[in-house]
């Protein structure tokens, strides 16, 4: 890899990592609030895997570009400006209902099961390593979550229309996942990594399949309302000042 | 009359179940889910570890409100597996309860209707980050010398549960310590931060072992039937001995004017505990008693749909043809 590709992966795996990051926080808000006591154990065991993924991005961008892998990702987590968090947006929104968790979460972690088997894949060989890792991890939480799509699309008549409310509201923002990411052009045409795009058509199948067989419709409208990750909603400005209020009393104590 | 009633019959029969029962127990046996055992002892024992449940779940909110802001992404992650674990030391003892006949609805019902009581700690405020620190250090710990008890109770299933969370509460206890040592020895303010924690949590954590031996009205039967083998004051004074020297060694102080050591017995010497703030916290006036009840229900209800909707799905997949 040259400098640029070098600093193009960064871009790249700071984006991912900055998803992995912003979802494990919104799922960790369940602890000690889900609807019954094992979701509450599973959200946090999810919460631990997203954050835990959101490290490895971390610790792999900075190897990328020569900073210290011990202090690097807490840097990127707690001393970056919201502005500069590469998050998609559907990531950022707030917990909503035990439906909208849900379809939130099954959206992503099909998105991530089929980025994760195109990286794997990836030239630079320490990024296939860690996708790999990662991989075997993300299919418990695809099954879990494409378990509750089925229960809840197929419960009630009540659970069902939260279930299509859910995916009405997220639809569009999950394509957000297939737009190009910060970096990604510079890697592609050596097989660093994947075109987002070209992983569309696969996830597209995936989950309309799986919501036909919920009794759930994916609505017409498929635009991402934003392209740009450096775009972001309201709601992550709470939501990151949340997370770096006690690193920020004072940058340089020790935690 | 001729003979004895059919009363006097079953009150034979009764006192010589008895007797085997607390022979058992003497011989240091483990009673199982499906042997006799006198009402009373099933009825502590479903008050006793549905209480500790709860506790565990209703002790998932103060540590839960600070995984959102944990200063670094390894105590993040090490906060996150803690609650986690506690999650699951709920689930083990409603298991264990429900050995004894108790179902999960009815103690949830129980919780929700404040019927049931929690550990009073979990009433009090988590106020700053150093107080992920007090609880694991100072509550963990104290939970640990009760549970490490508890792991030897005559209760078989509910032994064996608790040896296995006991495992876990020890790496919880440590995580706890740590934040404290890191904050003693760290800025002016982090000190500040973590004397103050421990100011607002010692005196909760020693209320945590109950009420003085002669005012415990459940504590002669439990040890009587081996479900507790020491007393509240003796496990409190073993937690004052284990605490004091720790947090001095830190350079922090215990909130406590009356506290001196005591040459003879070589016992830290506690002073009084206010009893009228224990009992008015059991009766629901701590700090945090409404709110903790209020996200608890608020949870429930807000879950209503959901578990309607498990048991639809669940009862149109048994009504499928195979």
């Amino acid at each position: 890899m040259n400098d640029t590709q070098k600093q193009a992966l960064a871009a790249y795996l700071i984006a991912l990592g900055d998803d992995e990051l912003i979802l494990g926080h919104r799922d960790s808000e369940w602890a000690g609030h889900a609807p019954i006591l094992e979701e509450d154990i599973a959200f946090a065991n999810l919460a631990l895997d997203e954050i835990g993924h959101a490290v490895v991005w971390y610790e792999l961008a900075s190897d990328a570009t020569g900073e210290n892998p011990e202090t690097h990702p807490n840097h990127l987590a707690y001393f970056r400006d919201v502005h500069d968090f590469r998050c998609v947006q559907m990531v950022e929104l707030p917990k909503g209902d035990w439906a909208y968790t849900i379809v939130r979460q099954y959206l992503f972690d099909v998105a991530e099961r089929i980025r994760l088997t195109a990286l794997a894949q990836s030239n630079y060989p320490p990024l296939a390593e860690a996708a790999g890792k990662i991989k075997g991890e993300e299919l418990y939480h695809l099954r879990h979550s494409a378990a509750w799509v089925k229960r809840l699309g197929l419960g009630t008549a009540e659970s069902n229309i939260r279930m299509q409310h859910a995916l009405n509201e997220l639809w569009a923002l999950a394509h957000q996942l297939f737009m190009p990411l910060p970096g990604e052009n510079d890697l592609t045409p050596d097989d660093i990594v994947p075109v987002s795009a070209n992983l569309l058509p696969e996830w597209e199948a995936v989950v309309r399949t799986a919501f036909a067989e919920a009794d759930l419709t994916p609505p017409a409208a498929n635009t991402s309302p934003s392209r740009d990750r450096s775009v972001h909603t309201p709601y992550l400005i709470d939501l990151v000042t949340e997370m770096q209020k006690v690193a920020r009393l004072d940058p340089d104590a020790t935690w | 009359m001729y003979g004895a009633t059919v009363d006097e019959i079953e009150d034979a029969a009764y006192d010589d179940k008895l007797a085997e029962f607390e022979a058992r127990i003497a011989r240091g046996e483990k009673i199982e889910p499906g042997d006799w055992m006198p009402d009373e002892y099933r009825r502590q024992l479903i008050r006793m570890i549905s209480q500790h449940a709860h506790s565990e779940v209703v002790g998932m909110l103060p540590e839960g409100t600070f995984i959102t802001s944990a200063p670094t992404l390894r105590r993040k992650l090490i906060l996150l597996a803690k609650v986690q674990d506690e999650g699951g030391h709920g689930q083990y003892l409603y298991h264990a309860a429900e050995t004894l006949g108790a179902t999960r609805e009815e103690m949830l019902e129980a919780l929700l209707s404040g019927k049931a009581k929690y550990a009073s700690v979990f009433n009090y405020p988590a106020l700053s980050w150093a107080d992920m620190g007090a609880i694991g250090m100072l509550v963990d710990g104290a939970a640990i010398l009760n549970q490490t008890m508890l792991a030897r109770a005559s209760y078989g299933p509910y032994s064996r549960a608790m040896i296995r969370i006991c495992t876990e509460e020890n790496f919880h206890q440590r995580q706890g310590e740590d934040i404290i040592i890191t904050l003693a020895q760290g800025t002016e303010e982090q000190k500040a931060m973590a004397q103050d924690a421990i100011n607002r949590w010692w005196w909760p954590s020693m209320m945590m072992f109950g009420p003085h031996d002669s005012d415990s009205k459940n504590s002669e039967i439990l040890l009587r039937w081996g479900v507790k083998t020491r007393t509240n004051d003796q496990l409190r004074q073993q937690f004052v001995n284990q605490m004091v020297p720790k947090l001095h060694k830190l350079g922090l102080s215990v909130p406590d004017p009356d506290l001196h050591y005591d040459e003879e017995s070589g016992n830290w010497i506690h002073g009084e505990i206010d009893w009228d703030e224990f009992w008015n916290v059991i009766k629901g006036n701590g700090p945090c008693n409404a709110e903790r009840m209020a996200a608890r229900r608020k949870a429930h209800e807000d879950g209503q749909w959901v578990r309607e909707a498990l048991e639809a799905y669940a009862a149109r997949q048994e009504a499928q043809p195979a």
